[in-house]
């Protein structure tokens, strides 16, 4: 469990990152390097050259505005998670990063490289997704902004070309009258999910006026399914049901060594339920000014 | 002696050193400045779950820079080119195969050897690996025991239907009394794989001495003395020229008492060769893929029970899945047979299994080494029993249990190690009463109903279990009373992190009368102790404890002999007090001689190098008319001694766990672990709870969330600790409640038991019980009949078993 042999370089700027991606088509980008080694050890992966981010300036920022929060490239995952501003302003993204991994790993993992490492299995992708975030990525021909609905290609494969890095990610704010809600089963604590669901949902006084549910390791990519006219402006046994229920059309949970598909199947009804129960609830509760 | 540190909790002296990171295992020997000598050593192994390999080319490998040697079969010669020894031959084994260190002409496992390199470093070792190019000629794969049983394919094209060996016991006629019984039933219960999966993993260090001719190993072994008789022997080099040292051991849990691997070969030979340090250690995919595995088998139980009951008659036949070679011999599957009884004396028994072979990893014994199969077998067999009867799953237990006045209670069987099945000791039904008090057995009727109102589903198990300790044939020690008055104590078996260091300073504190911070234990290192066996079946206490135990005493002995001497008194009088002996009942200072200055007087040679040796100056010892070390005598204050059993004890105990299973997502929560335990008596209790609490969280694992899953074509597909799901702190119970109950052994000068494996052993069976106990109500018909079992097999389960009217609905949010 040694890596092939691979040329590294740790770039001081951004400039020399991008050319020393750019001249390499077998180069990639290092970032916590949670991903990426266990990779390199198994041989799974051999990029010729590692281009390691950890020393670029400026990128380790986690800033919030009115419109949401910025994530910056180099931000580790315990850090998002540790943030008071992040919690405030997008409770989703808290809730989530706190199913990711262990203690170690987000010491070291980035955000950022978990969502442009596009695993279905992964929380932040379905996060940014549910939420209609975005990612900024450079390369040496300039700068793009990348919507969550175009980024995540099929499994562990992003829309990012091989010589962009991503600068930052992008997770609007909670809107008014909005709640969230996350769940997901895992076989251990820390482990990918067999099933993950985070929920938005938007209330005008008790009634459900907006909700969507994402889904992580229920089918290739993250999905996001719109099951506002299933609700029919309630959330109770028979509404969430038939919210489930649609949601099952647009997934396609797969059997693997741990859980069979119909397994998978009850797990996006029942999740389905509870985080659209938690969600209400959290709007309800925000609406009071209770959060 | 003052105070006595026998059965007190004594903090290990081990922890400080592995808390701190200050551990030293195989991987950390000789990696020093002054190791830039040291080569690695990296293996080529085989792709294929069964095949013919036709050619192996190495040539692309021999220019790489850095690379020293490739071998394979071909290179090999003598001792080294034949197939590795079967450790434990049989009668009944009739058709033992064992794999060669690098693999001849097929291979029959996914992970098999197949050619070895060495180079400068392990990352142009795994390069050089990578360029080496078999082609092979495909066989068809025998996976799992339905392949195996089935025997459409062969693994070993000379032993037919797969079969290795086949065994069968009988105790009174089963049959007969199953036919005449009035009431029988029959189920049938399977185990999956599973393994010891260590943290540390395989790993071994070898330097040849060219101005000594000494090799020198370092291995992470259950047993020394046994690689370094292989290596000898395989080497062709005398044992007085082959030492073993067993550094710290990051687990075993069986795995590591199989031996010699083709590393623990190959290795030494390669550092003879080159004249260079080399070094082995062995990555996680390769454990997983060519160590050893455990627990597979299927089981067919036919029982006659009465009106109370009480098994009249039990019948049982198993397949044990021994994957492609069978170095252990049958130690797992004899094991389960005779074991199963656990504390039960059926009417009459009769088991027969079948050991068979498949294209998979090979099984050596994994802590508890057949006994979780046999006790869930047993448990699974009394549970269904009671549900049949509608009786308490108590009550049946204690209509069959061996009572306390029926010790030594003979099963008329044969157990592993050659001798009669006799268990010494026990007293089973005390052990269920403190064990219904401890997880409130009575008071869960009530539980279940408040539960069930909160739409939640809880049930409770319990499970009992016999596990036969501390089998022989010896251990020995050495002690040693310095002249500083520090004592230095040797047994050959190794440590895997148990607290040997501790329990054994207590024995030789309280026998010889030191401070326990005065005495100081070493393991495992042949060149302390070449005699001893090993650390497996729960042997180390009972053994290398009562051995050094032993020695002690011997020491204790010659510490009077001379003491009376130098202080003119009879040995009868004196008394040794914190390393201090004087006569008893003289006030302190005054006749008294420290265990220093007498160790100064064993040796007539006194230079006087320290303090003890000036201070020896005021006594004098001997006869002067005889010559300085007389006849019968030897220089230095040492005893030597060895402890040889007669057969083994037998320890029990008995589990229960309440859990709670997720209506909606069939998730299996621990709500309360209560174990109660007898080991005899205890050493220190801390250190007996420590083993129990890790031997439960094992058997979690076990349970819930551990398998080797294999594909058609005998790939180990879940070869990682990502997929292989070892239970993580977060997912074993934070409190276990623990009773302990203490019936001396008779066969041994402590009375001890072992305690090693038996945290592991009624796993399967205290979950399974408890899971069914609490599906049953909801699901009539559900039985748990396979283990390990997940929340994704029990949803499968439940739809299985519909509920036939619905006793629940869905709350609304
Ligand atoms: C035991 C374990 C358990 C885990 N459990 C979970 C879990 O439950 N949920 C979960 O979501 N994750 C889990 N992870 C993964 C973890 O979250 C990683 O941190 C994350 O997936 C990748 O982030 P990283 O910074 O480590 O990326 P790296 O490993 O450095 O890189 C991952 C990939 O992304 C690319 N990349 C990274 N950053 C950039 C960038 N800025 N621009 C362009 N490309 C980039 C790399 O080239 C590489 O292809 C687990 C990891 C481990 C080891």
């Amino acid at each position: 469990m040694k890596p092939a042999p691979f040329a590294y370089v740790r770039p001081q700027g951004l400039q020399h990152a991008l050319e020393a991606l750019a001249a390499d088509p077998g180069a990639k980008v290092l970032a916590g390097g949670q991903s990426l080694v266990p990779l390199l050890s198994m041989r799974l992966a051999a990029p010729s050259t590692l281009v390691d981010i950890n020393a670029l300036p400026d990128l380790d920022g986690i800033r919030v505005d009115d419109t949401g929060i910025h994530v910056g490239a180099l931000a580790r995952h315990a850090d998002v998670l540790a943030s008071a501003d992040v919690r405030r302003v997008q409770p989703l993204v808290t809730l989530a990063l706190s199913h990711v991994a262990h203690a170690t790993i987000r010491n070291r993992g980035t955000t950022v490289g978990s969502i442009v490492h596009a695993d279905a299995a992964a929380e932040m992708p379905m996060v940014l997704a549910l939420l209609g975030g975005s990612v900024t990525v450079a390369s040496t021909s300039g700068t793009r902004t990348i919507p969550a609905s175009g980024l995540f290609a099929g499994p562990l494969e992003s829309t990012l070309r091989h010589d962009e890095i991503a600068l930052e990610a992008f997770f609007p704010g909670l809107g008014a009258g909005e709640g969230v809600g996350f769940e997901e089963v895992a076989r251990r604590h820390g482990d990918y999910a067999l099933v993950g669901a985070g929920a938005v949902v938007r209330v005008e006084g008790e009634a459900v006026v907006a909700a969507e549910v994402g889904f992580l390791s229920a089918s290739d990519v993250p999905v996001v399914v719109d099951v506002t006219d299933p609700l029919g402006g309630v959330v109770s046994t028979s509404s969430t049901d038939r919210a489930g229920e649609l949601a099952l059309q647009h997934l396609d949970p797969a059997e693997d060594l741990h859980a069979t598909a119909a397994y998978r199947r009850q797990l996006v009804r029942v999740l389905t339920t509870r985080v659209l129960g938690a969600a209400y609830d959290d709007a309800l509760g925000r609406a009071r000014g209770e959060a | 002696m003052t105070t006595k540190l026998f059965g007190e909790r004594v903090p290990r002296v081990e922890d400080q050193r592995f808390l701190r990171g200050k551990g030293r295992y195989v991987d950390d020997v000789l990696v020093g400045p002054g190791a830039g000598g040291v080569l690695h050593a990296a293996v080529l192994r085989s792709p294929h779950a069964h095949a013919r390999i036709v050619d192996i080319d190495v040539s692309d490998v021999l220019d790489i820079d850095g690379v020293h040697l490739v071998w394979t079969h071909d290179d090999l010669s003598g001792a080294m080119a034949e197939p590795l020894p079967l450790l434990i031959p049989h009668p009944q084994l009739t058709h033992g195969r064992t794999q060669y260190a690098l693999a001849k002409d097929e291979v029959n496992y996914v992970g098999e050897a197949i050619a070895f390199v060495v180079a400068d470093d392990r990352y142009l070792a795994e390069d050089a690996v990578g360029r080496i190019k078999v082609s092979y000629e495909f066989l068809p794969p025998v996976v799992g025991l339905d392949g195996a049983r089935g025997a459409e394919h062969l693994v070993h094209e000379d032993v037919p239907g797969n079969v290795a060996a086949r065994l069968e016991q009988e105790n009174g006629d089963a049959r007969a009394a199953i036919a005449s019984a009035p009431h029988t039933l029959s189920l049938d219960l399977t185990v999956e794989r599973s393994a010891s999966t260590p943290l540390e993993g395989r790993g071994t260090v070898a330097r040849w001495d060219p101005d000594t001719g000494r090799m020198t190993v370092w291995t992470s072994t259950q047993t020394s003395t046994g690689v370094r008789a292989a290596i000898a022997a395989k080497l062709g080099m005398d044992l007085g020229q082959v030492d073993v040292v067993t550094p710290d051991v990051g687990g075993g849990f069986g795995v590591k008492i199989n031996h010699p691997w083709p590393e623990e070969l190959l290795v030494p030979l390669a550092a003879r060769t080159l004249g260079r340090v080399v070094k082995f250690t062995e990555d996680r995919r390769e454990h997983f893929i060519s160590a050893a595995h455990e627990r597979g088998q299927q089981h067919q139980v036919e029982v006659g029970y009465d009106d109370d009951g009480r098994i009249l008659g039990l019948d049982v036949r198993f397949w044990h899945d021994n994957g492609a070679y069978t170095p252990y011999g049958l130690i797992v599957p004899i094991i389960t047979s005779t074991q199963l009884l656990g504390p039960y004396k059926p009417g009459a028994y009769r088991v027969v299994f079948e050991s068979l072979y498949t294209n998979t990893v090979m099984v050596t014994p994994y802590r508890g080494a057949g006994r979780p199969q046999g006790c869930y077998v047993m448990e699974r067999t009394m549970d269904a029993i009671a549900a049949a009867l509608g009786k308490d799953r108590t009550e049946v237990r204690s209509a069959n249990f061996i009572q306390p006045d029926e010790f030594p209670y003979d099963h008329g069987l044969i157990f592993q190690d050659g001798r009669e099945l006799e268990y010494d000791s026990g007293d089973y039904p005390a052990s269920l009463d403190k064990l219904k008090a401890l997880v409130g057995w009575d008071e869960f009727p009530a539980f279940r109903e408040e539960m069930a109102r909160e739409r939640r589903r809880v049930g409770i198990g319990l499970a009992c279990y016999v596990e036969g300790t501390g089998v022989g044939p010896y251990e020995g020690a050495h002690v040693h009373i310095e002249t500083s008055g520090k004592v230095k104590v040797a047994t050959g078996l190794t440590t895997q992190g148990q607290g040997h260091a501790t329990v054994f300073a207590q024995i030789v504190a309280d026998a010889l009368g030191v401070g326990f911070e005065n005495v100081e234990v070493v393991t495992g290192d042949t060149r302390r102790m070449p005699y001893a066996v090993g650390t497996f079946a729960s042997r180390a206490a009972v053994m290398s404890g009562s051995a050094i135990h032993l020695a002690a005493l011997r020491t204790r002995e010659k510490v009077l002999r001379i003491a009376a001497d130098a202080l003119e008194a009879s040995e009868d009088d004196l008394e040794i007090v914190d390393g201090v002996v004087s006569v008893k009942g003289t006030p302190d200072g005054t006749a008294s001689i420290d265990l220093g200055t007498v160790a100064v007087l064993s040796n007539p040679l006194r230079y006087a190098f320290d303090e003890a040796s000036k201070a020896a100056t005021q006594f004098t010892v001997g006869d002067p008319g005889k010559p300085p070390v007389a006849e019968d005598d030897e220089p230095g204050l040492e005893g030597r001694d060895f402890y040889s059993p007669e057969r083994s004890t037998f320890a029990s105990g008995m589990h229960a766990v309440i859990v709670e299973t997720d209506p909606d997502t069939a998730e299996i929560k621990i709500l309360k672990y209560a174990v109660v335990h007898d080991c005899g008596r205890l050493i220190n209790p801390m250190i007996v709870e420590g083993q129990i609490q890790g031997g439960v969280a094992q058997g979690v694992g076990g349970a819930l969330y551990e398998r080797m899953a294999y594909d058609e074509s005998g790939q180990l597909v879940n070869a990682s600790f990502m997929d292989f799901l070892m239970p993580y702190v977060t997912e074993v119970p934070a409190h276990i409640d623990i009773d302990h109950l203490e019936t001396p052994s008779p066969l041994n000068p402590l009375g001890i038991k072992g305690a090693g494996e038996a945290g592991v052993i009624p796993s399967a069976a205290v979950f399974a019980s408890a899971i069914e106990d609490a599906e049953a109500p909801y699901h009539p018909g559900l039985g748990i009949t396979a283990m390990p079992i997940s929340p994704s097999e029990l949803f499968e389960l439940r739809q299985a078993h519909p509920p036939v009217e619905p006793v629940e609905t869905k709350e609304s949010s």
